[in-house]
């Protein structure tokens, strides 16, 4: 039972923030709080994944003891901190800031147009 | 309504916090993530490319290729930001 | 639109300030091999100095200097240069984007940077030409 809370601490504290972004996604009637609320998520799960990757003693993913080239130096799997979701959320973060460009040039070509950016007042003028 | 939304959330993040007793305990070298191909990564990085920095081996050697799709991807996003807001000069009058 | 800032402490620090942080931004980038860094990130605080500019003097002046018809042709230079080098490689004989075969002193390390420096300015340009269309406002 204590196993279960404090050696798993880090998916709850992911999960908590995850339903934070999920709740202002629903819940709110703004436009911009909603896409607030899509951001935690995204970032909710880019964090999720790299802590995903830590390994007990390991040091960052970066061959030490470099000095010259016909250096032969020989590493374990286990001194060094797993690097593919390192890799991986690279790209995850970068979608996420071409997705949130592109959506943020929506808000604005729609508050151009009805003159609000609340939700209720916009289903209102399309009727 | 809002009450419907704060219960709908809550049996969410209940339902997520029973899926992670199948999860690897914090900070596990034998977790499924650390054993397949990650292990040959590490081991393989300065011999095969004489570049110390795992992290940018992976990205720009072994998984070149998905890197040159992600900078299509961004520059696809910069594309479409500009087609949405940008003003044409035809318009203006004379 | 963005007006210029009243204030002449921020106008004068963040114009002393800009070179060193775009010096930062090629350091970043042309470190990617021996310490944490690479292509991605030193284009975005390369972009952050032009920002910081823009936020300070108003963005009339920044876009005199730096016009919008100059970074599209940014945005499409960096991914033609990440081709061109794969296209080399695939021309002198091996696979696409295989290093091993350029004609330089350390092939692979090379052809790495070469690539992080394409990713780094078209990463650049999109940062600036995202902000730029956000924040001209009719």
């Amino acid at each position: 039972m204590l196993e279960f809370l404090v050696g798993k601490f880090n998916y709850y504290i992911y999960i908590f923030l995850m339903m934070i972004g999920f709740y202002a996604m629903m819940g709110k009637r703004n436009l911009v709080k909603k896409l607030i609320g899509m951001n935690i998520f995204q970032w909710s799960i880019i964090l999720y994944f790299i802590s995903i990757g830590a390994k007990k003693g390991g040091s960052i993913p970066i061959v030490e003891g470099l000095s010259g080239h016909g250096a032969h130096i020989v590493s374990h799997a286990s001194q060094y901190v797993n690097p593919l979701p390192h890799v991986l959320m690279l790209t995850a973060i970068v979608v996420g800031v071409g997705t949130t460009g592109v959506a943020l040039a929506l808000l604005i070509t729609i508050y151009k147009k009805y003159k609000t950016l609340e939700e209720d007042e916009i289903l209102r003028k399309i009727k | 309504m809002r009450i419907f939304y704060y219960i709908l959330t809550c049996i969410t993040g209940l339902l997520l916090i029973y899926g992670v007793s199948d999860m690897p305990k914090w900070g596990d070298p034998h977790s499924p993530a650390s054993l397949h191909v990650s292990p040959r990564y590490i081991e393989k990085t300065l011999e095969e490319t004489e570049v110390p920095n795992m992290v940018t081996a992976v990205l720009a050697d072994y998984r070149g290729f998905d890197t040159f799709g992600e900078t299509t991807v961004i520059f696809t996003a910069a594309v479409s930001c500009l087609l949405i807001l940008r003003k044409r000069k035809k318009e203006k009058d004379v | 639109m963005i007006d210029k800032h009243e204030s002449i402490i921020i106008k004068t620090i963040s114009r002393i300030l800009a070179p060193f942080v775009q010096l930062y931004a090629l350091y970043v980038i042309m470190h990617g091999h021996t310490s944490p860094g690479g292509g991605f990130q030193g284009g975005v605080i390369l972009g952050a100095s032009f920002i910081l500019l823009a936020i300070a003097f108003g963005i009339d002046e920044v876009k005199e200097r730096f016009a919008e018809r100059i970074l599209t042709t940014f945005t499409s230079m960096g991914v033609f240069i990440y081709g061109f080098i794969g296209f080399v490689c695939f021309v002198l004989g091996a696979n696409f984007l295989d290093y091993g075969i350029l004609p330089v002193v350390e092939p692979r390390g090379m052809g790495m940077l070469g690539i992080e420096i394409g990713v780094g300015i078209t990463v650049m340009a999109v940062m600036v030409s995202i902000f730029y269309d956000l924040s001209t406002y009719e």
